[in-house]
C-alpha cells in the first residue's frame, strides 16, 4: 500500500494538503468530491509504536461526533472509515481563527474576553445539554466562525452519557491537557460537565493575565497542586483586570465542581452581563492563600473526593433563565402582581432559577431630540428603579435576579434578540389589557410569542365580573 | 442482519409479544431466546408455542434455570415464590413442551457470537453476572466478540478495555451504541417478562451487526392482563404486583 499523503485517495475522498500533523492524528484538506460542505479528513496514527488512546480517541470521536445532530458548535461528521480497513473521520472544515491566536496576545481587554468567553460558554453550554462533557478544552480546540460564533473541536477524549465510556479505564495518567484540567479529572472522574467549565476558566485566566492559572505541569505531583494551591489572583498580576471578571474567572477555576458556575449558559450570561456580577470576596482578592490555610489544604487535598456528577439530562437544568418582559414605561400594577405570582410559581418549583427582569424602551434620541445625555440616563436609571420595584415582594437573593434596561425601536425584537443571546429558557410576558393604555403596543407579547427560541408564558389579569 | 434479543421471558405473554412486534417493525430478520422462557408467569404454553415456533424458522433458544428447573432437573436457589410457580407450570407442561424444553442447549455459539442465560464460564452453575468480576470469568470463559445473556434483570452492556477489565454501562433506551467486533462486549439484554428495575416495560435489544451496533429498548406492554391472569391462575399476588411495579 502506498503511503497516504496529498493526492492519495481513500473511498472516494481525495486528499490535498496537510493542514495538521499530531502525534494522534493527521488533519488533511479535501479536495473532492464537491458538496455542501467544505471538508476535511483526519486520520488516526495507529500501527507499531504508537499509543492506544490514539485508537480509542478515534472511536470516542467518532461515536460521540456521530450522535451530535448538525450544529452551530461543532463540526459535523460526514464519514468515517472502520478500524479494521481504513480508519478517518471526514468532517466540516470550519474555517476561521482559533482561541489560540487571542491567547498568544494575552493580556487582551476584558470586552475581547467578555466576547469571546461569552461564545465559547454558550457552545459548550450547548454540548452539555446534549449530554455530551468535551473534557480536553484548550485554546486550540475553540474556533470561531465568522458570524463569531464559537465551534468545539476534536472530541477524542469527550465522554457522551448515553454511551459507555472507553477511556474509563486507559487511564494510567489524566488523559487530557494537563494545563487546563480539572482537579476532578485528575484524580479520574469523568463525567462532569463543570470540568468543562474549570477549563473555560483556565483559558479565560491565560486571556486576561497572559499566564496559565498553574503553569505547565510536567509531572503528576506537579499536576496534583491544583488540588490546595489557589491560582494568582488575575488582578494581582495585570492590575487594570476587572473586579467582574476575576470574580468570573476565579468562580469557575475552584476547587469543588460545586462552587463552580453549575452551568456555563450562566458563565455567558454573567460575560455578557459585566455589570450583573455580584462581587464577592473572590472578585476583590489580591493574593493567593497565606501558608496557614495552604497547610489546611495540603492535609485536606489527601482526602479530597470530587463532587458527585450531576445525573444526565438534568444536569444543565438547575440554573434555569426565567426573562420577566416588564413594561416598565406602562406601569401596570394589577399586570405586574400577576406577573409576580407567575415568577413565584416559577421560584417554588426550582429554587436556583435566576430571574432576568427586562424592559425594552425606544431610544432616548428618538423622544428626546438632542436633549443630551442626562436625559438618557435618567430615563435609563427610572426604569431600572421599576424593575427593582417589580422584583422586591419576591424577596430572592441578590444573586438570583438581575435588571436590565435594552434600548430598542422594535422592543419584542430586543426581548427576542436578548433570549437568544443569553440562552434563556422561559419568558413570563404580560398580555395587553383590551381597553388599557398598553394597547399603544399592540403586538409586542404575540410577537415575542412567534419569535422567541423558548418557551413563553403570556400573564393575563383576569378581568372583574 | 438485525437479530432481536429476548430473555427472563417468564410466561409472559404479553409482553413478548409486544417485544416481537415491536422488532419486527424494526427490520428484525433473527431472533434469540436466552433462557428463562417459563416460570412466575400464567402463560407458559403459549409462550413456548410461539418460541419453538420461532425455533422451527431458525431462532436460537437456550436453556435457562427456570426452564431446567420446570422439566425437573435439580435446580438451586430458586426463591419460595418461583418454586411455587414452577410447580404449578410443571403440572401444566404436556409431553412436547417438556420435550422442547429438554433439547435446548445450555449454549449456542455462531462464529463470534456466543448465546447463553447465565454466565459462559461454567452456565450449568448458573452464575449470576452481577458485577464486573463475573463478568471478566464469562468474558474470558465465552471467547467471542458478543456474549448476549440473561439470568440478571437489569440491562447492561460490559466492554472488555485494553487493560483486561471489563467496564460496566449502563445502556439508554432507544439509543444506538456502537460495539465494534474488535473489542469484546457481554451485553445483558434485560427482562423481557419480569422488569425488575423500577420500569414496568418490557425489555429486550437489537443487535445490528452490519453497523455493529446494539440498541436496548423498553416495550410498554399490557401488564394488566398478564397479572390478572397470574392471580386467576392462583400464583403467588406478589408475583403479579411486581409486573405493575416493574420490581
Amino acid at each position: 500500500m502506498s503511503p497516504i499523503g496529498p493526492g492519495s485517495e481513500i473511498d472516494g475522498f481525495c486528499l490535498g494538503e496537510i493542514i495538521h500533523a499530531g502525534s494522534m492524528a493527521s488533519v488533511y484538506r479535501l479536495m473532492g468530491p464537491e458538496g455542501p460542505l467544505p471538508l476535511i479528513m483526519k486520520i488516526p496514527r495507529l500501527g507499531p509504536g504508537e499509543r492506544a488512546v490514539n485508537v480509542i480517541g478515534f472511536e470516542v470521536c467518532r461515536m460521540v461526533l456521530g450522535a451530535l445532530p448538525q450544529g452551530t458548535h461543532h463540526p459535523t461528521l460526514v464519514s468515517h472509515g472502520d478500524l479494521e480497513s481504513t480508519p478517518y473521520l471526514v468532517m466540516e472544515f470550519i474555517e476561521g481563527p482559533r482561541l489560540h491566536d487571542w491567547v498568544v496576545r494575552a493580556p487582551v481587554t476584558p470586552e475581547e474576553i467578555a466576547r469571546l468567553g461569552a461564545a465559547f460558554a454558550l457552545a459548550l453550554h450547548d454540548l452539555h445539554r446534549q449530554d455530551v462533557v468535551h473534557l480536553d478544552l484548550k485554546p486550540t480546540n475553540v474556533m470561531f466562525r465568522a458570524t463569531g460564533e464559537a465551534v468545539l473541536i476534536d472530541f477524542g477524549l469527550a465522554r457522551h452519557g448515553h454511551y459507555p465510556d472507553l477511556l474509563a479505564e486507559e487511564l494510567r495518567y489524566p488523559v487530557g491537557n494537563w494545563v487546563y484540567m480539572s482537579p476532578e479529572q485528575v484524580l479520574g472522574v469523568r463525567c462532569d460537565p463543570r470540568s468543562d467549565i474549570y477549563a473555560l476558566g483556565g483559558i479565560l485566566y491565560e486571556l486576561a493575565t497572559g499566564r496559565q492559572p498553574f503553569g505547565k505541569p510536567r509531572s503528576v505531583a506537579e499536576l496534583r497542586r491544583r488540588l490546595y494551591r489557589d491560582p494568582v489572583p488575575p488582578r494581582a498580576i495585570v492590575p487594570t483586570t476587572p473586579e467582574w471578571l476575576q470574580e468570573i474567572v476565579l468562580r469557575c477555576l475552584e476547587l469543588d465542581a460545586r462552587d463552580r458556575y453549575a452551568s456555563a449558559d450562566e458563565v455567558a450570561f454573567d460575560l455578557a452581563n459585566p455589570s450583573r456580577v455580584v462581587l464577592t470576596e473572590r472578585g476583590t482578592r489580591q493574593r493567593r492563600a497565606g501558608w496557614a490555610t495552604l497547610l489546611r489544604r495540603r492535609v485536606q487535598a489527601r482526602h479530597f473526593k470530587p463532587a458527585p456528577c450531576p445525573p444526565p439530562s438534568t444536569r444543565v437544568g438547575p440554573a434555569r433563565i426565567v426573562l420577566v418582559a416588564i413594561a416598565a414605561a406602562q406601569p401596570d400594577e394589577a399586570l405586574f402582581e400577576a406577573l409576580r405570582a407567575a415568577a413565584r410559581r416559577l421560584v417554588a418549583a426550582d429554587d436556583q432559577c435566576r430571574i432576568a427582569c427586562v424592559t425594552a424602551l425606544p431610544p432616548a434620541a428618538a423622544l428626546s431630540g438632542a436633549r443630551d445625555e442626562d436625559t438618557a440616563t435618567g430615563r435609563h436609571i427610572k426604569h431600572l428603579v421599576i424593575l427593582r420595584r417589580w422584583a422586591r415582594p419576591l424577596q430572592l437573593p441578590e444573586d438570583q435576579v438581575t435588571y436590565h434596561v435594552l434600548e430598542s425601536d422594535k422592543p419584542a425584537a430586543a426581548l427576542v434578540d436578548y433570549a437568544r443571546m443569553n440562552d434563556v429558557d422561559q419568558i413570563l410576558i404580560g398580555a395587553p389589557r383590551s381597553g388599557a393604555r398598553t394597547r399603544l403596543l399592540p403586538g409586542v407579547s404575540s410577537q415575542v410569542v412567534a419569535e422567541a427560541p423558548c418557551n413563553v408564558t403570556v400573564v393575563r389579569v383576569r378581568t372583574e365580573g | 442482519m438485525k437479530l432481536a434479543l429476548f430473555a427472563d421471558i417468564h410466561s409472559n405473554l404479553e409482553a413478548i409479544t409486544a417485544c416481537l412486534v415491536h422488532a419486527q417493525s424494526l427490520g428484525a430478520d433473527r431472533y434469540a431466546f436466552l433462557g428463562d422462557l417459563v416460570g412466575y408467569g400464567a402463560d407458559p404454553l403459549a409462550v413456548l408455542d410461539l418460541i419453538e415456533a420461532h425455533a422451527a424458522k431458525g431462532a436460537v433458544v437456550v436453556l435457562g434455570n427456570h426452564d431446567a428447573a420446570a422439566i425437573g432437573r435439580p435446580v438451586d436457589l430458586l426463591s419460595p415464590g418461583a418454586e411455587a410457580a414452577i410447580a404449578w407450570t410443571r403440572a401444566q407442561l404436556g409431553d412436547s413442551q417438556r420435550a422442547f424444553l429438554a433439547g435446548l442447549p445450555l449454549t449456542v455459539r455462531d462464529d463470534n457470537v456466543l448465546f447463553v442465560h447465565a454466565s459462559a464460564n461454567s452456565p450449568e452453575r448458573w452464575t449470576y453476572v452481577s458485577g464486573p468480576k463475573e463478568a471478566e470469568q464469562s468474558i474470558r470463559a465465552g471467547n467471542a466478540s458478543y456474549i448476549f445473556c440473561g439470568h440478571v434483570h437489569q440491562p447492561k452492556l460490559y466492554f472488555m478495555g485494553a487493560g483486561g477489565r471489563p467496564m460496566p454501562f449502563e445502556p439508554v433506551p432507544g439509543t444506538p451504541i456502537p460495539t465494534d467486533p474488535h473489542r469484546q462486549w457481554l451485553a445483558i439484554v434485560g427482562s423481557a417478562g419480569q422488569p425488575r428495575d423500577r420500569n414496568n416495560a418490557a425489555c429486550y435489544a437489537l443487535a445490528d451487526f452490519e453497523r455493529a451496533r446494539l440498541t436496548y429498548f423498553r416495550v410498554p406492554y399490557d401488564y394488566d392482563s398478564t397479572a390478572r391472569k397470574i392471580r386467576a391462575a392462583g400464583l403467588p399476588e406478589r408475583l403479579a404486583r411486581r409486573l405493575e411495579r416493574g420490581t
